[in-house]
Formats: structure tokens, sequence, C-alpha cells
């Protein structure tokens, strides 16, 4: 069992007759950025389904800090600490921009439901103290401005920013993100690398996200895996990647070799 | 924001100064008619807040509520009879001898009533509530009728379709109307604190829910349980009101009162579901005329017997497809809103007199 | 049991079955494709039983046309309650377009004591479909043959239809995937209010055998039935056209057998049938026929 953080064997998802994932070994390692690309329908969400026991892989495991987290339940994988994002946003609609971030202390509350419903001591404390490290963390990420607006009124950029937020307030080791570049112009997108780089330092974490937009990839991962039909099509860093011709006939596209020199 | 705090808790104080004092005078000026129907309001309040939680709040769609009232029902009726009583309504098949001398006080009945309620609440829920909206619309419903069976043919512990008479009966607007706000009170915590926004999160995105690390099925579980025990309380309340329970009294037609109370008061709104609990109960008072006979223009329009109903149905689909949120949407009454209007209110004097 | 006997529940239990079915397709069709439960579509049952008694009582007309009236004006009324009730709903969210259906059954049912009156009337047999017939030791209702044959002829042209049709494709198509027909130039509201008009159509046709059969009409005639007719279509697999009719056929035979061998539970004969639901949706949600659907994440 290596160091790695995450570190999944062999998994397959099938449905029916159809695999979605074909025996997947990847393996992130503490503190690092780690992409899954590929071309839509590869199975990249899916293993983050699995990942995140959403489905329980049908063959194969997973491991977590050295312990096998393979067909955990949701809940209990985030309480153990990894943390994800969608694909399509999935905000509490119902609610403000803090109040969603609230949601995610739930996790750890020690408290009761008697004790906060009379109003104890050792809930109001807790209650407080969520409060406190939720305004904290919307400081750090700029959301505290618009804490009490409600959630979907936000921008686009802003709501994908609210839903890593989120994630970070279970207080994961490891961060799922979704595309969470997706519809993000240029300049969006080089804002959103510096944040992720920044988070991954400030909240000292692990990062894993499924990204298309070329640039954020290259730009921020250390090691990149490529997903095609559900199968490990390459592995490696950005500029190995870059190179191979599988990932290039696959996804990338032929590249002119002069406007890269 | 601390001043605001306090002046908000002296508004909130002299409010419930002020219910205490209509309740007061209600109980004495009032003649015994318009107090019954406050006491149901009281008690259908209970049941829209109840329902609410389960429905609004945390998104199930359950029918179930009317089998919870059965159960609460006859769990304190029983727990209150008189042995006398006992030996007299049940005459066709005697009261089993563990339950015959039974007699308790009012109040732990009522607690009794909501448990044993929520006891049935879990054993429904557990296998329930992994199903997914529309079946579990139907499947509550079958537990509900299922509930229903079982009461009217074991004839030894309820007495059958016969029903139980002669249950205590009590009067006083104070029990109902503070058991109403009560829930309230508690209802209220519960959905301000952490909890209540895991059931809103559940209810939004089960599936963002479920990734934050809220347990669906032990938080669903715990909001269909409390709501449960409330079905329960309003049940037992029911008995000492009517003094008498029957099986036939808890058929979905109850059900979908609470439905309509709930939908109309808004899906999302404590203070809604007090506000068309009392609607919908004076209304089905006042359209009792709809059911007689009457003359207008020196016509005789014969009564209608059931029109009420055909009305509350029509009520319902109305509110559903033109007003979906209801009276209050997910609001809820708060001096926020009352001490916004006072501002709007001198302001615009302010820019009159300038 | 005595042999005669037992023959005797045989049939009822073919009988009954065949009413299940009829009424139980309508469910299946209509959750196939808008993942609805039509609460409104058994109290059909009984707007069809009370035009047809209106027709030949009130109206004196001959049976064969007030039953044609019946089943016409039924039909025009389930389509009329999806665009009124179900259609601008599309959208909302789930729980909406279900309070919107009990709103309607309610509605129905209560329209029916308000107009009709809650006693049960006597439904007025016609005497060309209803007679005894006389085997040896047995004597039995023409019912016994005629709901089986009509049900069997009924079940055949569905599924005829749903194979060989165009619309029956169409139908097919928006039950796999509302949201590509609809992209794929399905008019998928002309397949709705197809579905719907098949099924209440078979549940005309269904609550007028019932009538027949069992005699008694009143507003709330069609309640129970609805629930059992559900729990059929949900055994048989929601969504399956054939799982509704195994699944009616099943259920019907279950409960008559249950209460003949064992007459002593025959009080808790409707709780029987939500049982068998709760165990259904438990341990194999998909039915008998059913396929197991995952949501995408």
């Amino acid at each position: 069992m290596s160091t790695a953080t995450l570190k999944t064997d062999s998994i397959t998802m099938e449905f029916g007759g159809l695999r979605a994932v074909s025996e997947l070994s990847l393996e992130v390692n503490q503190g690092s950025i780690v992409g899954l690309i590929g071309p839509n329908g590869a199975g990249k969400t899916t293993v983050f389904n699995m990942i995140t026991g959403v489905y329980t892989p049908t063959a194969g495991r997973i491991c977590f800090q050295g312990k096998d987290i393979t067909g955990m339940k949701a809940d209990k994988i985030t309480a153990r600490g990894i943390a994800r994002t969608f694909q399509n946003i999935r905000l509490f609609q119902s609610m403000s921009v803090l109040e969603n971030v609230m949601i995610s202390k739930h996790v750890r509350m020690k408290a009761n439901l008697l004790e906060a419903v009379l109003g104890l001591p050792r809930y109001t404390r807790a209650n407080q103290q969520n409060y406190d490290e939720c305004m904290d963390l919307l400081k750090k990420v700029q959301l505290d401005d618009v804490c009490y607006e409600a959630a979907t009124s936000l921008p686009y950029g802003k709501q994908r920013r609210l839903e890593i937020a989120r994630a970070l307030a279970t207080t994961p080791s490891l961060l799922l993100l979704d595309e969470p570049a997706a519809g993000m112009n240029p300049a969006e997108s080089l804002e959103l690398m510096d944040f992720i780089a920044r988070i991954r330092d400030e909240f000292d974490i692990t990062v894993l996200m499924i990204e298309h937009h070329m640039e954020v990839v290259m730009g921020i991962c250390e090691k990149i895996y490529v997903l095609d039909y559900g199968e490990t099509l390459a592995q490696g860093n950005p500029a190995e990647i870059q190179n191979d011709p599988k990932v290039i006939e696959a996804y990338l596209g032929a590249v002119d070799v002069d406007a890269e020199n | 924001m601390d001043k605001n705090k306090r002046s908000k808790n002296i508004l909130t104080i002299m409010v419930l100064i002020l219910v205490c004092g209509l309740l007061y005078w209600s109980q004495i000026n009032l003649n015994s008619f318009y107090i019954r129907i406050l006491n149901l309001a009281a008690i259908f309040a209970i049941l829209g807040l109840s329902m609410n939680l389960v429905l609004g709040f945390t998104g199930m769609f359950s029918l179930g509520h009317s089998g919870f009232m059965c159960v609460g029902a006859y769990t304190a009726a029983i727990l209150t009879m008189s042995p006398a009583s006992k030996e007299l309504i049940y005459y066709m098949v005697p009261i089993t001898p563990a339950l015959a001398q039974i007699e308790w006080p009012i109040f732990p009945a009522i607690i009794a009533a909501g448990l044993m309620a929520a006891l049935f609440g879990l054993l429904v829920g557990i296998p329930a509530l992994r199903l997914r909206d529309d079946y579990l619309a139907i499947a509550t419903l079958g537990f509900a009728e299922i509930i229903r069976i079982v009461v009217t043919n074991t004839v030894s512990i309820t007495n059958g379709s016969l029903g139980l008479k002669n249950i205590p009966s009590i009067n006083s607007i104070w029990v109902y109307w503070g058991a109403a706000i009560l829930t309230l009170l508690i209802l209220k915590r519960m959905i301000n604190s952490s909890w209540g926004y895991a059931f809103r999160a559940i209810r939004d995105n089960e599936i963002a829910a479920e990734a934050m690390g809220i347990s669906i099925f032990k938080h669903k579980l715990i909001s269909f349980t409390i709501g449960a025990f409330f079905a329960g309380i309003a049940g037992a309340l029911m008995g000492f009101l009517i003094t008498s329970v029957d099986p036939t009294m808890f058929r979905f037609l109850f059900t979908f009162q609470i439905l309509l109370i709930v939908v109309l008061g808004g899906m999302g709104s404590l203070t809604g579901s007090v506000i068309s609990a009392v609607v919908i109960t004076i209304m089905m008072e006042v359209l009792r005329v709809v059911e007689q006979p009457m003359s207008i223009l020196g016509l005789n329009i014969p009564g209608l017997s059931g029109m009420r109903m055909v009305i509350f149905s029509v009520l319902l689909l109305l509110v559903i497809l033109f007003y979906r949120q209801g009276l209050m949407g997910t609001k809820e009454f708060n001096w926020d809103w009352v001490l916004g209007k006072f501002d709007q209110i001198k302001s615009r004097r302010r820019g009159e007199a300038a | 049991m005595s042999m005669d006997i037992f023959l005797q529940n045989i049939a009822n239990s073919i009988t009954l079955g065949s009413l299940y079915a009829l009424i139980a397709i309508g469910y299946t069709m209509v959750y196939g494709i808008l993942r609805l439960i039509n609460f409104a579509h058994a109290d059909l049952l009984m707007v069809a039983s009370y035009i047809a008694f209106y027709g030949i009582l009130i109206f004196t007309l001959p049976w064969y046309i007030a039953f044609a009236i019946a089943i016409v004006l039924t039909t025009l009324l389930g389509i009329g309650i999806e665009k009124a009730a179900y259609r601008p709903l599309r959208n909302a969210p789930r729980i909406s377009v279900l309070i919107s259906a009990i709103g309607v059954s309610f509605l129905l049912e209560n329209i029916g004591i308000v107009a009709i009156g809650a006693r049960p009337k006597s439904f007025p047999r016609p005497s060309e479909l209803v007679w005894n017939i006389h085997v040896g030791n047995i004597s039995f209702l023409s019912l016994t043959i005629i709901i089986p044959t009509v049900t069997l002829l009924l079940l055949v042209a569905v599924t005829l239809m749903v194979k060989k049709t165009k619309i029956g494709m169409a139908m097919r198509a928006v039950s796999r995937d509302f949201e590509t027909s609809s992209l794929m130039a399905v008019n998928v509201n002309k397949v709705i209010t197809a579905t719907f008009a098949v099924g209440s159509s078979l549940a005309a046709i269904g609550g007028l055998m019932w009538s027949m059969q069992y005699p008694q009409v009143d507003p709330l005639m069609g309640v129970f039935p609805g629930l059992k007719c559900f729990i059929a279509a949900v055994m048989g697999g929601i969504g399956s056209i054939p799982g509704a009719m195994l699944g009616g056929f099943v259920l019907g035979f279950c409960e008559v057998m249950l209460v003949g061998f064992f007459p002593a539970v025959s009080g808790y004969r409707d709780a029987f049938a939500f049982v068998i639901l709760i165990l259904i949706l438990l341990f194999r949600p998909g039915g008998i026929l059913g396929e197991n659907v995952v949501e995408k994440v």
C-alpha cells in the first residue's frame, strides 16, 4: 500500500450490459493536483461517482488514506474526508450563500437534535463556531459580501465558486472537482487556476479534477490521466500527455508542431 | 444587531401575552360552539405543522398521516377511558384484561399517544422511506389503510368498527391552543437548527445533500417519526374534543384536508400552516350553509350535501395549478418584515412632509 | 374445499383478474410516460358506470348505446383531465402534479356524491349480457366467460397497437426517454393524449364490466379497485403493459384464493394487496417483468 491519498485498484462499473468504466487504476498523492481528462462519455464522472460512493463499483477496490472505502455510502465517505462538486451545479436553491455552506458543517455536528431544540449551550456553541468558520471560508473565497443573497441569484462563475466553498466546508482531505471551469471564458479560467492552486495550499488538500479546458489542466495539474471509453488511455505529466500520439488522436486533435516551437 | 434583537424579543413576548389574553377572553366570552371550532382549528394546526415538516420541509410525499392520528387517538382513548366506560362500550367483545383496569390522567396519555404514533412512524418509515416520491405516497397510503383495517379487526383491543365513546371530554381552549403553540415553537426551533437545514437540503437536492455528508435515510426517518409523533398528539386531542373515535374517522379524507391545509398555507412555511388551518376550519363551518337548503331571492335552493368537499377539491386544484407557493410560500412571519413596513410608512410620511 | 367451490373460486379469480388487468394497463401506460401515478384513473370507472346507469334508467337508451356513450364520454374526460390538470404542471416539481392528481380524484368522487348521492345504487344488468349458465351441478354467470374474453381481445388489441402502429412506437419511445423523443420531432403532447385516451377507454370498459359483475355503484367505488390496480401494475413491473396484465391476473387470483381458503381473514382482504405492494417495493421494485432504472448523477 503506497502513501497515495487515493488509490483505485482496477475498478469497473457496469450498468446492465454497458461497461462505463473498465479496470481503472489511478493514484493520487497527498497534496497534488491531478487531472482526469477525456472525451465526453469517457466515464469520468462515473469514476467520481464511484469514488464518492454514489455508485458501488462492479469490481475492484478503492482505498482512501490507506482504508478500503469501496461500496461505502456517500455520506460516510464525505465524513471520512472526500468532498466533491458537480458537473451540473447542485446548489440548494431555497437557501442563501451562507446557508449552503453551513449545511456542510452538519456532518461534524457533535450536539444532538434535542439539545438543538432546547437551545442548550452545547448546540449553540457548536452552531456559533460553524457560523464563524463558514464566514471565514467565504471571506477566503471572496463570497462574503454576498453571503445573505439567494444562492441561485449569483452569477454563474460565483455559483461555481460557492459549490467549491461548500465542498471545502466539510473540511476534506481530498477535493473532487467536476468540470469547475465549465462555461467560463479564458480570463475566468485563469482566475480559477489560481484559485484552485491557492486553496490547495491554504487548505492543505489534494485535488482531483475533471476538466475540458486544456489551459487549466495543463496549467496546474501535476499528473494527468486520460480516459477513453472507460479505460485509461495514458497517464503522465502535462508534457508527456500533450505529446502522446494516442491522446492526440483520441482527444486533443493534431498539434501543429511549428506553432508549438 | 443586538439592539434589533432586543426589540424583536420584546415584540415576540408582547405578542405571546396578547395571544394568551385572546385565549383567556375567548374561553370566558365565546359560546361553546365557537370554542369548539377554535379547538378544532388548533388540532388542524398541529396536523398541518407536522405534515409540513415531512412534506414541505423535507420533501417527502407521505400520505400516511391519518394512520398515525388513528394510532394516537386510540392510544389516548384506551388509556383514559374509565373501566366502567370500557365495560359499557366494549359490549360485543370485551376488552382484553390487560387494558381493562387502566385509567391514566390526560397529559401522560397524550404524550403516550404521541410516542405510540412515533413508534408506528418508525415501523412504517424504515421500509417506506427508501422509496421515491410517488411510490412513497402509495406506500404510506397503504400503511395508513393497513393500520385502519387492523384497528377495525382487532376488536378486543379497539372495539373494532363500533368505535370508542365516553372518552373524557376537554373543552379548555388552553389545552388545544397550548399544544398548538408548543408544537409551533418546537418545530420552529427544529427547522432553524442544523437538522432543519439538513431536512431542507434533502428536499432541495438529495444527491448534493448526501455528498455534503448528510445521511439521507437517517434524516428522513427522523423527520418522518417526529411528524408521526405530532400527528399522534393531534389524534389524541381529537378524541378528547369529540369524545368518540372510530376507524372511519381516519380515512383518506382526513389526510386530504391536511394536505389542503399544507398546500394552501405554503409548503415550507410554519406560520402559513397555522394560518391556513384556522382559515380552512372556519371555512368548513361556514360552508355548511351550502349544504343546507336556502332561499335566495325567493328561490328555494335545495341543500347539496358533499358540496363542501367539492369546493375544497377545486380550491386545492386552483392553488396547485395557479398559486403553487400558497399563502406564505417558504416565508415565515418575522419582525423584520413588520419593522420594515413601519420604516416604509415613516419615510413616506417624511417624503410627503418635505 | 369441494371441487365445485374451488372451480367457482377459479372462475371468480379469472374474472377479477381480468378487470384488474384492464384497469392496471391505464396506470402503467401513464406512469411509463409521465412517471405520474394518475390517482384519478380509477374514478373513471365510476364515471363510466354512472353514465351508463343514467343512460339506461333515465334516458331509457338501449344498453349498447348507453355503454358506447359512457365509453366515449369517459375517454374524453380522461383526456380533458390531462390537459387541464397535468399538462400545466409538467415542468413543476413532481410533488405538485401528484397533488393535482389527488385533487382531481377527490373532485370526481365528491361531484359524484353531490350529483348522485352517496348511497349505492343498483346497476341495471342488460339481460343480453348477463344470464345464468348451467353446466352439470355448477351454475355461473355468463360474465365469467364474457369478461375474460373481452379483456383478452382488448389486451391483444392494445399489444398490437403498441407494437405495430406508429403511435404505439412513439409511446414506447417517449416512455423510454422523454427528452430525446421530444427532440426527435415526436409530438409528445399527441402521444400523451393518445396514452390517456387508451387508458381511459380501458378504464371505462373495465368499469362497465365491473358494474355488471358487482352491480352496486356508488361514488367511491373506484377507490379500492384503483389502489389495487396500481399495486397490480407495480407487481407486474410498472411501465410494462404485459406486466400490468400479469400483475392484474396474479393479484385477482391471490385475492380470491386467499379469501377462499382462509375465510377468517376476509376482513383483511384489502390489507393483503397493500402488504404485497410494500413487499414488492422493498425487495423487487422493478416488479416481475420490470427493469431497474438508474438515475444519472
